[in-house]
């Protein structure tokens, strides 16, 4: 597979604090990778070293082939949406998408036309002739989003760009992203924390933690099969239990699984917790979230633990009764520390 | 008591104002002499002043220093700021603080140093030499001024100028000195006023070619008379005019 970044070895450090350690990551043309983790674990850092604003202090950065470790942001193939927009203020919206043209030297009647299709995709074409500050915010998004993609750059950098949206505007912004990104067939490298929006856009989502990659893959993979305990509690909820391996069986509270050597945890994901007979747990919490009821309970025999279950909306239950659920065996995830 | 304080709000402005209106009222005196009983109104000293070579070359050489003085400490001021906003400089603060460190020390100090300076280096008295002085003056101001409307959103902003191409000048033209257009403005009319009735620096840096308010000076050790009253109430008219521009610029409302 001919990759379109190549990030090799990227280490960083501010001062005494190392950001990123030791980070390779490949991003293929035309996808959708999703950074996710929490504040902290290097995902802004590593997104400003491939958009060129920050020199790694160790690694390479290989963009189309080519070394860009040291490369100017203008040089690159790459344009970034900031987290804050940083529309140009003093410019009509035409010309703040119009800019990078600008710079590039193309002709007036040629830029404004450019930026007139680059509105009308991200559905602003009427906002042509206004000022930043009598946008929305919403609207001064899909601006910024406009005056990086009217550049055509073969990787576009989105540094938590629905950050600043309500809830709802941001769902609807997820959609148009991920439609915007198949019309215009560039990567998109997204910074979140949020992993409903990971899930919702990635092809490839990249799990990060204290500098490091903890798990990468479709969002299916890492949702069905975390490779680390970080990752199973980061992407989605689930119920964590410690255990002991020996001879390919992991022991745990809540029973006996199979599992490779070093397994430490097993983790069950809410759905995967049914009614059934095996483990008795004490209900502690309902929350009726219209779908279904997120139950949360106690088992009996290891009451330190907090069993998660997703029952359906019907289910008679109220906190204080006992429980019985069942696991399959086939959807308990064995993790490693 | 609201007689009581109105009476003192009264006296409070009267003890600042009625020099001025002193002054103005007799520059439209109508006799020799500009102590009452008041006899106008008349325009003639208004006209001996305008008739007085000396003083429209003051004049003229007034407005000159404070337009370009101005401009310049406005150009070196915002320069600075935008290098003390935008970059890690070693020991940042100390020398952000010297900088600034002008606005403390006193006119005659900076004039004095200046001189003995010029001396030294044998630069003759002149126009320019004051013009110096009044950069020395004023860029502090303007610095303070711009540095402090330079925040960490409009360096983003200016990030993504780069991302898209920009050249550095063209960052500097195209979008910083624009947003901080207010800030340059406010920044330029401030240093005009200070620059336009500044006396001890041009008194001790010129010598033919001199600044309006050395020439009135000259006019005062001839002794009082309403010519004087009336080249004050010009000097005065126009300081108005530059502070309540300054307040515009600086304090009217911006979009967000």
């Amino acid at each position: 597979m001919s990759a379109l970044v190549f990030v090799e070895n990227v280490s960083h450090s501010f001062g005494a604090t190392k950001v990123l350690d030791a980070v390779s990551l490949t991003i293929a043309p035309g996808s959708y990778t999703v950074l996710l983790g929490p504040s902290g674990s290097g995902k802004t850092t590593l997104l400003s070293i491939l958009g060129g604003f920050l020199n790694p202090s160790h690694g390479r950065v290989l963009i189309k082939g080519e070394d860009c470790t040291t490369m100017a942001p203008a040089k690159r193939p790459t344009a970034t949406v900031f987290q804050d927009y940083a529309l140009f203020p003093h410019m009509s919206i035409g010309s703040n998408v119009g800019f990078g043209l600008r710079m590039k030297g193309v002709a007036k009647a040629e830029r404004e036309a450019k930026a007139r299709d680059m509105l009308g995709l991200v559905g602003l074409a009427q906002a042509f002739d206004k000022k930043p500050h009598q946008l929305s915010g919403g609207q001064r998004q899909r601006v910024a989003l406009a005056r990086a993609l009217v550049v055509e750059p073969a990787v576009l950098l989105l540094d938590e760009p629905l950050g600043a949206l309500d809830l709802k505007l941001r769902r609807q912004m997820q959609d148009e992203l991920k439609a915007i990104q198949r019309r215009v067939g560039s990567a998109f490298v997204h910074v979140t924390h949020d992993q409903e929006e990971a899930m919702a856009l990635a092809d490839h989502v990249v799990v990060m933690n204290h500098g490091r990659i903890e798990d990468e893959g479709s969002p299916e993979r890492v949702y069905g099969t975390p490779a680390t305990r970080f990752s199973a509690t980061f992407m989605g909820e689930s119920t964590i239990v410690p255990g002991v391996t020996a001879n390919g069986v992991i022991t745990t509270a809540l029973g006996d699984f199979a599992a490779p050597a070093g397994a430490s945890h097993i983790a069950i994901r809410p759905e995967h917790m049914r009614l059934g007979l095996d483990i008795s747990a004490r209900v502690s919490d309902v929350v009726y979230q219209g779908s279904f009821k997120r139950v949360t309970a106690k088992p009996l025999k290891a009451p330190d633990i907090d069993l998660l279950a997703r029952l359906p909306a019907e289910t008679q239950v109220k906190p204080g009764d006992e429980v019985k659920f069942s696991v399959d065996p086939a959807r308990v995830i064995v993790l490693k520390d | 008591m609201r007689a009581i304080a109105a009476l003192y709000a009264l006296a409070l402005y009267g003890f600042i104002f009625l020099p001025v209106a002193v002054l103005v009222l007799f520059s439209f005196q109508g006799s020799l002499f500009p102590i009452p009983p008041f006899n106008g109104p008349s325009l003639r000293w208004y006209a001996a002043v305008l008739g007085d070579a000396r003083l429209t070359a003051g004049l003229v050489n007034s407005v000159l220093v404070a337009a370009l003085t101005s401009a310049l400490a406005a150009l070196l001021g915002f320069l600075s700021a935008w290098g003390f906003a935008r970059f890690q400089l070693p020991m940042s603060g100390l020398l952000r603080g010297l900088i600034t460190l002008p606005l403390t020390v006193s006119y005659l100090i900076i004039g004095m140093g200046l001189l003995i300076f010029f001396n030294w280096i044998g630069m003759p008295k002149s126009l320019v030499a004051a013009g110096i002085g009044h950069v020395v003056i004023n860029l502090p101001l303007c610095f303070a001024i711009l540095y402090s409307q330079m925040g960490d959103h409009q360096a983003n902003i200016e990030r993504a100028a780069r991302d898209l191409g920009a050249k550095e000048w063209q960052v500097l033209t195209l979008i910083t000195a624009p947003m901080l257009w207010p800030a340059l403005f406010a920044s330029f009319f401030l240093a005009m006023t200070f620059s336009w009735d500044e006396f001890v620096i041009s008194f001790l840096l010129t010598r033919f070619d001199t600044t309006l308010p050395v020439e009135i000076w000259n006019l005062l050790r001839a002794g009082l008379n309403p010519k004087t009253n009336a080249v004050g109430a010009l000097v005065f008219g126009v300081s108005v005019v530059l502070a309540i521009v300054f307040e515009i610029v600086a304090f009217r409302k911006r979009p967000a």
